[in-house]
């Protein structure tokens, strides 16, 4: 089996895996890393959103081989230790999460467009797809310009 | 103690003697308290004021009937004040989102006076101690704990107080308590950890102790935010599946083509076992299990199989059979409609999945002589004495985790998931990490069943006469507990007559908030064999929501403005200011641009009242979006108003969904839905941009309100769509047209 480098939160680790074998699988069933969810597997529902070299991807359907060489970080890798990243402080000062299981993905995907845009419209924030279940879109958007307003 | 017959106890489990605690079983309940407001006879009196005949759901609703059959165990919660001065209590209860751990861990500091950080709270294992009082359903929780949680702490305070005046040779009465201290007159303090320990052993016969009265909380009652809401957002928060449990490895089912399908033989059983990471396979009455080294490899391998399978049990059903017999179910009108001014309408609600972000999924590891299970469960009891039987195990070797799970919307009271991955793991006698595919959670998971309603209301001289509803439904299951609940429970239920569980639950959960004349509301199901469940409400967001356009309806046609004939028609003070508030917060009848139009519904359920007024852009009826929404809620004693809002703002993008277009659709025995680019569960773009929650002032015990906020949406989205389109819409969701290609089966 071919195996492939990269660093998972500043960490360098090296998976014995099939070149196909989804990201999102090394990440939980092989290095524990638990943060990105599985909602659906098919690039629908967004919950496994992690970032590759800092842009959003969606670890079910990218492939480890495309990881080779880069930079993945997931929810875990966010916070600078205690230190929690400004998403995630505009987060608990909203008291966004319900039963939290979209939340890394959301964050995740807030943090990716804070960097496109540092004040984004609400058009832009209505383009983000990750599907909340628990209906907590509203302070999601609140959370998003406290964020852009921080940061 | 405040209770008689309380003991004290010490807690098992290996803590004793690495470290001495404070733990209180209390062994009974005083009956007196536990039954107050509960008895029919009493309640009765107490609705005699109501304007029109009380019904059933008046004087006593389905919340009642469960805290009326946890009332003789209401009493067995563990709490521990450990050392370290913190306070550690067990939760009978199941946390999925709807922030349960944090009003609890709030009713707990505000007893104690101890900081909320310093209170942590744990879902119990299944007790089967606690027979009736372990079911999470009912938007019941907070209604069923309130009081024992806070005489139990209670309970502690005394205790703590009583030995730090022992310690101080004080009497206790001259002592305070403050942020986790004793404190004496002279300024001296005693920490809690510092007392734990002594408050344990003293014998303390007569102490007495009462929770404080509600005008002194200082924490129950503020905005709080959530205890686990830090876990939440660093991805440290633990779900079932991101449990470390020794051995277990990914598992998924390959599931029939049609619901409730079996196996008849696998054809490719070597080649599949020879895939890459393929650890072990199994047929189990639910489809072929495939254990791989990660879920990847699980999946890709369960999709490989070949199956032939057996006839499911509903494999000749579709949409237009299933509406064809619901609409023959409906029981007739009492009232002709001869001679009398009347507004008949009927409508339809799809299926809906519950479709928690979550999959179904659980943890199980079964052995020769014992087994234990991990998963997300709201009637935990029955789903170890299930589990037992079904592995052939006695009850006490069956141990029964229950985790904090990503969602449920009434999912979770079935426990097919933990059930499932118990048999496979005794089938491979391997421990097992189960998870369902997305595609099997939305054709072979557990959906709202549709229904078909008919009402009819009768006026003359500006008073509505006669109010008939007639909802016939396709069988909703509610084997997870809640028959043994009303056997129980018969003799106080405020029915007569021979009637099915599912009418009893109907008629103690929906009633009409309106002063209609004579009001009869008549459930009538249709028993098919899917897999079906209370969704956020057992049968209230359709049937209210319902009711809630055809009272617009009645409105138009006695010549009245919405907001001003439910005014008229509403039977309380209490309910009036809540529908006033939002009118006025919302601006009600200010002048919106074509295609624009507000809308309002009103819903009292659980002891609690709640009204919504929303507004909605449908320039194009395709593609409406509630662009904004006002919510007023009056839940008797708001515990944490931040947790309220959250739930009421659930159940509005709950009804914006299931309203608008997220459904589905049931062809030849199988949902075509299969993730969530096919069930149009609401995104941020359908979500409005503005939404403003008042919760009304505290005045009274707490209500329930984790279904509160569903039906009076449904209705205020639907009327809102009318007025804005000239549609009336009749079928729910409005828009739900088959926009996609299905999976294959
Ligand atoms: S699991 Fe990756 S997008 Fe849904
Ligand atoms: S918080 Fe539950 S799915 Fe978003």
């Amino acid at each position: 089996m071919p195996t492939y480098t990269f660093a998972v939160n500043g960490r360098t680790v090296t998976v014995d895996a099939p070149a196909d074998m989804p990201l999102l699988w090394v990440l939980r069933d092989r290095l524990g890393v638990t943060g990105p969810k599985y909602g659906c597997g098919i690039d629908v529902c967004k919950a496994c959103t992690s970032h590759l070299d800092g842009e959003a991807i969606n670890p079910c359907v990218v492939a480890v081989s495309e990881a080779a060489g880069r930079e993945v970080t997931t929810i875990e890798g966010l916070a600078d230790g205690d230190v929690l990243h400004p998403v995630q402080e505009a987060w608990l000062e909203q008291d966004v999460a319900q039963c939290g299981y979209c939340q890394p993905g959301q964050i995740m995907a807030a943090v990716a467009l804070l960097r496109k845009t540092a004040n984004p419209t609400d058009a832009e924030i209505d383009a983000i797809q990750n599907v909340c279940r628990c209906g907590t879109y509203v302070r999601i958007r609140e959370a998003i310009k406290r964020a852009a307003a921080k940061m | 103690m405040g209770d008689p017959t309380a003991s004290t106890t010490e807690l098992t489990g290996g803590a004793v003697g690495r470290r001495r605690f404070l733990t209180f079983l209390v062994a009974a309940p005083t009956l007196t308290l536990a039954t107050t407001n509960l008895v029919p006879e009493e309640a009765a009196a107490a609705e005699a004021g109501l304007p029109g005949l009380p019904q059933p759901a008046d004087i006593m609703d389905l919340g009642d009937v469960l805290i009326l059959a946890g009332t003789p165990t209401a009493h067995l919660l563990t709490l521990e004040v450990t050392e370290d001065g913190e306070a550690h209590f067990e939760l009978p209860r199941a946390e999925v989102g709807q922030g349960i751990t944090t009003a609890v861990a709030m009713l707990v500091a505000e007893e104690l006076d101890l900081p909320l950080a310093k209170v942590r709270v744990r879902l119990a294992d299944a007790r089967p101690e606690l027979l009736m009082n372990q079911l999470t359903g009912g938007s019941n929780t907070i209604r069923s704990v309130y009081g024992p949680v806070r005489r139990t702490a209670a309970a502690a305070r005394a205790r703590l107080v009583a030995a730090a005046g022992v310690r101080w040779d004080l009497a206790p009465g001259r002592l305070v308590t403050r942020d986790g201290a004793v404190v004496a007159p002279d300024g001296r303090t005693a920490t809690y950890g510092s007392l734990t320990s002594l408050a344990a052993t003293l014998p303390l016969p007569g102490l007495t102790a009462k929770p404080k009265p509600e005008s002194e909380h200082t924490l129950v009652g503020t905005p709080t935010s959530r205890i686990d809401a830090r876990a939440m957002v660093t991805g440290a928060m633990r779900y079932t599946l991101d449990l470390d449990v020794a051995g277990a490895r990914p598992t998924m089912v390959r599931r029939p083509p049609t619901i409730n399908g079996t196996v008849r033989s696998v054809n490719n059983e070597t080649e599949v076992r020879a895939m890459p990471g393929v650890i072990d396979l199994a047929v189990v009455p639910t489809g072929v299990a495939v254990m791989a080294e990660t879920f990847g490899q699980a999946l890709d391998a369960k999709d490989a199989l070949d199956v032939t399978w057996n006839g499911g049990t509903v494999d000749s059903l579709s949409d237009a059979d299933i509406r064809k017999r619901l609409r023959a179910a409906a029981l007739p009108f009492a009232v002709p409609p001869l001679l009398t001014l009347h507004v008949d309408a009927e409508f339809d609600f799809a299926f809906v999945s519950h479709a928690p972000l979550e999959t179904n999924c659980a943890i199980a590891d079964v052995r020769e002589d014992r087994a234990e299970i991990w998963a997300g469960l709201k009637s935990a009891i029955v789903a170890k004495q299930t589990i037992a039987a079904a592995i052939g195990l006695p009850e006490d070797r069956v141990t029964v985790h229950v985790r904090q799970s990503g969602g449920s919307f009434g999912r979770r009271l079935f426990f097919d998931g933990a059930l499932e991955a118990a048999q496979i793991s005794k089938a491979m006698a391997k421990p097992v990490k189960l998870m369902w595919s997305r595609i099997d959670d939305m054709r072979h998971g557990r959906a709202r069943p549709a229904t078909h309603h008919k009402i009819r209301a009768t006026y003359a001289l500006g008073r509505v006469l006669t109010y008939e509803h007639r909802v016939a439904a396709v069988e909703t299951d509610l084997r997870h507990g809640l028959g043994e609940i009303l056997t129980a429970t018969a003799a106080s239920l405020p029915v007569a007559g021979n009637l099915s569980f599912a009418q009893t639950v109907f008629l103690t959960t929906v009633k009409v908030p309106y002063d209609f004349g004579v009001v009869t509301e008549l459930l009538n199901e249709v028993p098919l064999k899917m897999h079906t469940a209370s969704w956020r409400s057992v049968y209230s967001a359709n049937t209210r929501g319902a009711e809630e356009i055809l009272v617009d309806e009645l409105a138009k046609k006695m010549g009245k403005d919405p907001v001003a004939f439910r005014r008229t028609f509403l039977k309380t003070d209490r309910q009036r200011r809540v529908l006033d508030k939002v009118a006025a917060e919302g601006d009600w009848g200010r002048a919106m641009p074509a295609g624009f139009a507000q809308g309002v519904g009103f819903h009292d359920e659980y002891k609690s009242c709640t009204a919504c007024l929303v507004e909605i852009d449908a320039r194009d009826p395709d593609e409406p979006r509630v662009v904004r929404a006002v919510i007023a809620a009056d839940v008797g004693r708001p515990i944490n108003p931040r947790g309220l809002e959250a739930q009421l703002l659930g159940g509005l993008t709950d009804a914006i969904s299931t309203t608008l277009r997220a459904g589905l659709h049931i062809d030849r025995g199988l949902p075509l839905e299969g993730s969530y680019s096919q069930f149009h569960y609401a995104r941020q773009k359908d979500s409005p941009l503005d939404v403003r929650i008042f919760i009304m002032p505290a005045g009274g015990e707490p209500g329930g309100a984790g279904e509160l906020g569903v039906p009076a949406a449904v209705g205020a989205i639907a009327n809102a769509y009318a007025r804005a389109t000239g549609i009336r819409p009749r079928s729910f969701p409005i828009n739900f047209d088959v926009d996609f290609t299905p999976f294959p089966r």
